[in-house]
């Protein structure tokens, strides 16, 4: 293994992440304190309890959710676009690198970026509403594969796409619906019986709601559901990533 | 991740079998080239627009994948022994890729931490000083002029140390001062013993700096000389008369220099060896003088790489 390449690709893609602060932790925060102050205290007061939990704390995991997934995505694939678009990719693809060590590098600093950005939003939280978390481990364990799964399926989009429009549009029309539509705001008993049937083809309602109930003990899937679909996803986009590397489409003639 | 063998100077480092490209849509930019390059040697790789110049280096160096044949260098596969044969091999390519939000200094440590060398800011110093990038290792790459962006694209290839050095087209977009300053990198270069390999399409740059020229044109090599030899086949001018006069036909007093005349009989064209001791100029001008045919100006050229195509080809068949 050559590690210190690895090592290199994460810290500079750590260092970009420091040069554009605002951007990458300032503006999520901002953001999502705004929902919290919109749905939670504002609407959040004329909707009763739900399951026994107040809906400004019921937000809090599918708000981390929404998040993480976003900015999971967006940061890996902005990362391997960049030097695909402006052709620094060429270094990687003439260093002693194997694809994991490249996979490894972008995306354990896309994941480690989500991460510190969904603890920073868990801590904002607590200043909002009352956040308790039952299963401490249960949720670190959600976070980590959520963040490096989605970081993967960043990765992938950042290959293939051949343009900042493609580079944009799938997490717009993608990710955003999938999360807003994955019970991030709600709890899926809420919606008419046909939507609840649809909604469980959507992998983020697994994720969210295996993430709620580590913090409350109440979801819409059994845990075990939503850790089956949270690993199946990230051996997916492994798999895709490996066979892109293995036929070079996209970065490689 | 050892280098097991070592070779000596002027054996053969680099083994190019057969090596054959096809492009996914089907343009086959190589066919079927066989070269040896031995350590510490200077290869020219001359050849016109779309040769196939840089797809011989990008596949060596990784990026681009080969459709048939081989490439060992220093008997390890370029496929299955990657990480031994890229960790001997530093890219310029022909085109400035840089990050542009960065710094010089970070630059090149992270293309040396890239090959797995462990930081060695005393080696990065000295590589920066002598591309006389000093005083710019803190600026931003996007503050640098392109001439600074190219030695940083010289310095990253530099900076893990490799045995063989690919410059592709190095001199493109490059003023005379920057020009003979990167010569100079590459004699410093070549007598620490690394191997390079350059591409170009002028004679002029191939005779300055090779040992050996490989003149490569539609994915063939079409020959590999030593360049003393080569410049011998390939150094021929042209001399251009303009008349004041139309002529008629060419006088029998001149014949001895075959010269070609334009339609309007208003052009003399001669062409000559600027390798021979006597390359006949002066005796042409005195005998235009004793026929009493003025020019009002001359102008010479060096026979173009085109020619010399039309040339090295003709010869081969
Ligand atoms: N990705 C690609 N897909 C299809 N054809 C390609 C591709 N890359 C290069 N070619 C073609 O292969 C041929 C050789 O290109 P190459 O870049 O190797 O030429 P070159 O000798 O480096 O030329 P130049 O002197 O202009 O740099 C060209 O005809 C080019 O159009
Ligand atoms: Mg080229």
């Amino acid at each position: 293994m050559n590690w210190r390449g690895v090592k290199a690709i994460y810290m500079s893609e750590m260092g970009r992440t420091i040069r554009t602060i605002v951007q990458s932790l300032v503006s999520p925060v901002i953001s999502t304190s705004l929902y919290f102050v919109v749905f939670g205290s504002a609407i959040g007061s004329r909707i009763t309890d739900i399951d026994g939990v107040s809906y400004g704390a019921f937000l809090v995991p599918g708000l981390i959710m929404l998040t993480v997934l976003t900015n999971a995505v967006s940061n890996a694939a902005f990362g391997i676009y960049f030097p695909k678009f402006l052709g620094h990719i060429y270094e990687l693809l003439t260093a002693p690198l194997s694809f994991l060590e490249i996979v490894l590098g972008f995306v354990g600093a896309a994941a480690t970026k989500s991460l510190v950005l969904a603890l920073i939003i868990l801590l904002t939280a607590t200043f909002f509403v009352d956040v308790r978390i039952e299963h401490p481990w249960w949720m670190i364990t959600f976070l980590v594969l959520t963040c490096i799964s989605f970081s993967l399926l960043g990765f992938i989009i950042g290959i293939i796409s051949n343009n900042f429009e493609q580079l944009q549009l799938v997490p717009l029309l993608v990710i955003t619906p999938l999360v807003f539509l994955g019970g991030s705001f709600y709890a899926i008993n809420m919606l008419p019986p046909l939507w609840q049937t649809i909604s469980l083809f959507n992998p983020v309602l697994y994720l969210v709601s295996g993430f709620r109930w580590s913090f409350y003990g109440i979801g819409d899937v059994s845990i075990f559901a939503s850790l089956a679909v949270v690993v199946a996803f990230c051996i997916v986009c492994l798999v895709v990533i490996w066979s892109i590397f293995k036929s070079g489409y996209g970065i490689k003639q | 991740m050892n280098e097991s063998m070592t070779t000596q100077p002027g054996q053969t480092l680099i083994s190019i079998k057969q090596l054959g490209k096809r492009f996914s849509n089907g343009f086959e930019a190589l066919r079927g080239v066989d070269l040896d390059i031995s350590e510490g040697e200077i290869l020219a790789l001359l050849g016109p627009n779309g040769a196939g110049k840089t797809t011989l280096i990008s596949i060596i160096c990784g990026i681009v994948t080969p459709s048939s044949g081989e490439v060992l260098v220093n008997g390890h596969s370029i496929i299955d022994d990657y990480r031994i044969t890229r960790s001997m091999i530093g890219l310029v390519p022909q085109e400035i890729h840089l990050e542009p939000f960065t710094t010089v200094w970070k630059t090149v440590c992270y293309s040396r931490a890239l090959f797995g060398k462990p930081s060695d800011p005393a080696y990065i110093e000295s590589v920066l000083k002598d591309l006389s990038l000093w005083d710019k290792k803190d600026s931003i790459i996007m503050a640098l002029s392109g001439g600074m962006k190219r030695r940083v694209m010289i310095a990253k290839a530099l900076s893990h140390q490799p045995r063989i050095l690919f410059l592709d087209e190095p001199t493109a977009g490059v003023d005379v001062e920057l020009r003979q300053g990167m010569w100079k990198t590459v004699d410093r270069l070549r007598s620490n013993g690394v191997t390079i390999i350059l591409t170009t399409h002028y004679i002029e740059e191939a005779e300055e700096s090779a040992d050996r020229v490989a003149v490569i044109n539609s994915g063939e090599i079409l020959l590999v000389d030593e360049k003393d030899a080569l410049m011998r086949k390939l150094g021929k001018k042209t001399l251009v008369l303009n008349l004041k006069t139309p002529l008629a036909a060419i006088p029998d007093s001149l014949a001895e220099f075959e010269l070609q005349m334009s339609d309007d009989g208003l052009e003399l064209v001669y062409e000559y060896d600027t390798q021979r001791e006597r390359t006949g100029i002066s005796s042409l001008v005195q005998g235009l003088l004793d026929a009493g045919i003025g020019f009002r100006d001359l102008d010479t050229r060096e026979n173009s790489l085109e020619e010399i195509f039309v040339d090295l080809v003709r010869q081969d068949s």
